[in-house]
This record gives C-alpha cells, sequence and structure tokens, in this order.
C-alpha cells in the first residue's frame, strides 16, 4: 500500500471500531477510581498518559496487601514474612519475564525507571567498553534521558555522539542510518517510540542492521511497553529500558533487559548490599546476575505493584488495547485536524496514541492552562525533547496522549475545548 | 469559566497580540535575558538608566500570553522609574501574583492578579521581572526560572 492510500484510510476510518469498544472500555474505566474525579467542577478527561498512566486499583491493592501482609526485606531474612516479601518480589519480576519474553528472569533488572536503565547501561557497559573516538548512535527525536546520559558518557570516554536525522513526518531516515556505521560505532540507542510524536520506529531492521555490523542495540521503551507486545527475543535487542509508571503500575519502579552474555561482561553499577557475594577488605566477589545490579534494598512494593500492572494489562491483552487506541488515535486525528489553525506535529505512518500539535497565535502553555479549566489535562511543553523540537521549528507543543480507558467522548471535549482556546484568543 | 476571564483579561490578550515597547531602545545601556527553560519562554530586556532613573524599556522574545503581556506591561510601568522604585515594584507585583496582597494600587499591572489562582502560571509572569533585576544588577548570566 502507498503512503498516500494509507494516509488516506486513515483518514477515512469511520469511528465505528471505537462504539464497538465502548462497553468494554466502559469496564476498564471502573477499574480507575481517579477517572471518577471531577477538576475544577468538571469530569476530568486524563489524556497525559505519556507522561504517567494511572493505576488500576489491581495495583494500588497489590502494594497495600504487601504492606499489611508481608512486608519485610528480601534475600536476607530467614523469618516467615521475608520469605514471603522475597517471592513476591520475585514472582513480579517472572511476570515482567514473560510480559517481554526474555529467555531468563535473571536478564530482568529492576530499577528505578528508565532513565536509570539508560544510566545504568551507560556507565557499566558504555564505559567499561568504550574508548575515545569510539561512537554511539542515538536519534534526533530522542527524550532528553537517552541523551544526556551518553553525554555524560562522551565526556568520561571521549566517545562521540552520531545522530540520526528525523524527516518532516517525524520519521528516522533509514538511509541515514545505514551510512552512520564504520568501524568505530559501539552502540546504538534509540527510541522504541517517540514520546513527543508517538512515532514507532522500525526497531526490527535497525537491529538487523546493526547486528549485521556486530553492533548491540538499546531501545528505550518507555513510550512502547503499554502499548504494543514487546518480544525483546523476537526483536533480538541487547537492551531494552522502561518505567512502570508508564504501563498503569507505579512510580519508583522501571526495568532494564540486557542479554545475560551482556550482565556477565558488565561491572557493577553501584556498590551496596545484595549485590555482593563475599566483601573483605582484601576484595569482594560480586552476586550473579540479577543482583548484581541491584545495590540496596530494591523497591520492593513498586516491584509487586509492577507485577500487578502487568497482570492486569496481560488479561486485557494486546490485541484488545492496541486496536481501542489505534482507532481512538484515528478519530482524534482526523477530528483534531479540522479545528482551523491547528497543526499536527509528527504524522508518522506508524503511530501509537500521541497527538502532538501547535495552534497559530497561541503559546501551548495558554492551550494547557484553558483546557485545564475544562478538565482536559494534557501536557504541554518541550517533552524533554527539545533537539526534536528545533527540528519542527517549535518551541513547545501541545501534547495528548492516549491510554487504554480514553475514550471518544473524551476526544470531543478535547476538540471542543480547543474551540473554546480559540474563542478566548479571538481567533 | 470565570477563573479563565480573570486569567485572560482582555488587557493581558491585548498585550499580548500587541506587545509594546518589543525592540531594542536605541540607547539602552543595559540587558538581560531570561529563559522558563519548562515551557521555553525567552525574553531580552533592555533598559536606558540614566543615574539610576530607567529612561527607557524595550523587550524581545517569545512566550506565552502571559509571559508576554507581563513583560509588554512591565516596560510601560517602570519607565520614569528610579531602580529603587522599580525593585519595589517588581516584589509588590510578586506579591499580587502569589496571591499575598490584592492589586490596589497595582494600575494596569492589575491586569495580571488572577495569575495566582493558577501557581503553574506565576513563573510565566515573573520571568520578565526577574530578568530585569537582573539587568539593573548587570547580571550578565541568562537568569531562568529554574
Amino acid at each position: 500500500m502507498s503512503r498516500s492510500e494509507q494516509e488516506s484510510l486513515r483518514k477515512n476510518m469511520q469511528p465505528a471500531e471505537l462504539v464497538g469498544n465502548e462497553f468494554l472500555v466502559s469496564l476498564w474505566r471502573n477499574d480507575f477510581p481517579i477517572l471518577q474525579a471531577t477538576v475544577h467542577g468538571v469530569p476530568l478527561a486524563y489524556l497525559d498518559n505519556a507522561a504517567t498512566t494511572q493505576k488500576p486499583l489491581s495495583v494500588m491493592d497489590a502494594e497495600n496487601y504487601y504492606y499489611r501482609h508481608d512486608n519485610a526485606n528480601v534475600h536476607r531474612g530467614i523469618h516467615a514474612l521475608s520469605q514471603r516479601a522475597t517471592d513476591a518480589f520475585e514472582a513480579a519480576r517472572v511476570k515482567v519475564q514473560h510480559l517481554v519474553n526474555a529467555a531468563s528472569a535473571n536478564e530482568i533488572i529492576f530499577v528505578r525507571g528508565t532513565t536509570e536503565a539508560i544510566n545504568l547501561v551507560a556507565q557499566s557497559y558504555g564505559r567499561s567498553f568504550f574508548k575515545a573516538g569510539d561512537e554511539i548512535i542515538v536519534s534526533g527525536m530522542e527524550h532528553h534521558s537517552n541523551i544526556v546520559p551518553w553525554q555524560i558518557l562522551c565526556e568520561q570516554s571521549g566517545a562521540i555522539l552520531r545522530i540520526i536525522p528525523v524527516n518532516h513526518s517525524g520519521e528516522l531516515e533509514f538511509e541515514a542510518y545505514n551510512r552512520l556505521f564504520n568501524q568505530r560505532t559501539r552502540l546504538v540507542a534509540v527510541t522504541h517510540v517517540s514520546n513527543a510524536l508517538g512515532t514507532i520506529n522500525p526497531v526490527r531492521a535497525m537491529i538487523d542492521l546493526a547486528h549485521i555490523r556486530g553492533v548491540p542495540v538499546l531501545l528505550d521503551g518507555a513510550q512502547a511497553i503499554a502499548h504494543m507486545p514487546v518480544d525483546v527475543q523476537e526483536l533480538d535487542c541487547d537492551f531494552y529500558a522502561f518505567s512502570g509508571h508508564k504501563l498503569y503500575g507505579p512510580t519508583g519502579i522501571g526495568v532494564l533487559y540486557a542479554k545475560s552474555a551482556l550482565l556477565d561482561i558488565m561491572p557493577p553499577y553501584q556498590g551496596g548490599g545484595d549485590m555482593i557475594r563475599s566483601v573483605s577488605f582484601d576484595g569482594t566477589v560480586y552476586n550473579s546476575i540479577p543482583y548484581k545490579f541491584e545495590a540496596g534494598t530494591p523497591n520492593i512494593a513498586g516491584a509487586i505493584g509492577l507485577g500487578a500492572a502487568v497482570d492486569y494489562l496481560s488479561n486485557i491483552g494486546f490485541d484488545k488495547v492496541t486496536r481501542h487506541e489505534q482507532a481512538l488515535l484515528s478519530y482524534a486525528t482526523q477530528s483534531v485536524m479540522r479545528v482551523p489553525g491547528v497543526r499536527i506535529i509528527g504524522d508518522a505512518l506508524e503511530k501509537t496514541g500521541i497527538l502532538s500539535f501547535v495552534l497559530e497565535g497561541v503559546h501551548p502553555h495558554d492551550i494547557g492552562s484553558i483546557l485545564d479549566l475544562q478538565g482536559v489535562a494534557i501536557r504541554t511543553g518541550h517533552h524533554c525533547a527539545m533537539p526534536l523540537m528545533k527540528h519542527f521549528g517549535v518551541s513547545a507543543t501541545a501534547r495528548a496522549s492516549f491510554g487504554l480507558y480514553n475514550t471518544k467522548d473524551e476526544v470531543d471535549k478535547l476538540v471542543a475545548a480547543i474551540f473554546h482556546v480559540k474563542e478566548v484568543f479571538g481567533i | 469559566m470565570n477563573d479563565l476571564r480573570e486569567l485572560y483579561q482582555e488587557t493581558i490578550l491585548d498585550h499580548y497580540r500587541q506587545p509594546r515597547n518589543f525592540c531594542r531602545p536605541a540607547h539602552a545601556n543595559c540587558m538581560a535575558s531570561g529563559h522558563n527553560p519548562l515551557c521555553g519562554d525567552q525574553v531580552r530586556l533592555y533598559l536606558q538608566l540614566e543615574n539610576d532613573v530607567i529612561r527607557n524599556a524595550g523587550f524581545e522574545g517569545s512566550g506565552c500570553a502571559i509571559s508576554t503581556a507581563s513583560a509588554s506591561l512591565l516596560t510601560e510601568a517602570i519607565k520614569g522609574k528610579s531602580k529603587a522604585q522599580a525593585l519595589d515594584l517588581m516584589s509588590r507585583f510578586h506579591a499580587m501574583v502569589t496571591g499575598r496582597t490584592s492589586a490596589d494600587g497595582m494600575g494596569k499591572l492589575a491586569a495580571l492578579a488572577g495569575v495566582c489562582e493558577f501557581p503553574q502560571r506565576v513563573k510565566c509572569a515573573t520571568l520578565a521581572w526577574h530578568t530585569m533585576k537582573a539587568a539593573l544588577e548587570d547580571v550578565h548570566e541568562a537568569v531562568t526560572t529554574e
């Protein structure tokens, strides 16, 4: 199918799919107590899911149950509670393993979030193996979290960053990517899905291209993990990073997946308890993976909450989630495009439910405030992707981002609120 | 929606659409830059100081309606004032937009009083004022709201 055919298909797609899903979505909404909230006296339409998602009751209950019944430190105690806490914590690791289809639970490292996962790889893997003049490929659509850790590493090691350019639709330029490789390329670190635009990158093909040259690939999965099935073995990625809170789980917990062969040769990221086998003042023997990378008492409740979030999503099934969010994106794209003066930033063919836009004559910050007063929660600003904003010639955008519980009605509220912005500004 | 009209008063929209003193005055002798990294607002403020009195003021930059209107109103409000008077006005303005005092005696600046209901927007309203303070104190490094 040609690009124009695909575009016309998207534009002509009717919201029939949405109507068909309405009953299911209404059931899912009941699982999220906060969605009943009102703000400024009007019902909340939460369209800021790319920043963080709301939490279902089952996630809150899992954390609550853990603190009420099982709370103890993990991997140390001889007593019953410690055993129960350890079992629950490790069960969460296995749930995450199955979510991303990792070959082993030992390849799942619990961290604070995507940011810490990427910093871990930069400081452990990068700092050990990269030398002055080595090259790291990132893209022009990265979140600052997948730029700054590499810049820090570059300062420390003398390595340099090479940037994959982005085209006018907000897609990576594949041919240019291909040409960036040379003898000094040591790593590709690229986002699976753009947080600012929603673009789904062709990561399978990008990984193949890197592997032909023996270069490992890190994927920033923060914006992908809750919206599509991720199979790290099928992708054959070397590292995959994501946060629990974008997956309907708690904040402060995230995951680094890495191939065990890599984790085995990487030195610890932080020193402390749990990551050692034996310590003496003559030397320390590190624990095996994954514990080698989990210094200190971990976020036990967070991991258990994340496990509950994984269960929640798995019970619904990605087929339903993806279908609903894609239908919502099509409907929202059509509806918002019809508002005179709106320019949508990023119209890649493959997108998740993220709609970034600007409105002629109104700064995104003002759009955000006016929408907020109508109960519509969106994000405005540079979305921690300043190089990408520069590429599109804007300092900021307004961004609506959808989750599984969003509805056609909420999209209609968004559109009505944008019209109200125009009214206030007299345009 | 009453809050909305409080925030986006006609005066603010007018100064946003047609900012006053939106230029670099010919005889400006101090300048400072301000930046709000969260929303990308940028302002460059120019002052012409003569014997401790602000003879002229102008600004350039881009930002939201609140920050642009605030910068525009500022340039009008501080012309002819001494350094000390301008800094005093700044502290009264800050007290007003953070809801600590009323808009009494603030003249046209009272149009920004509605900001006190929107704590997230205080930085937008005060960016130009922080930049003015930096210019008066001859600080050459760009000020930032963060």
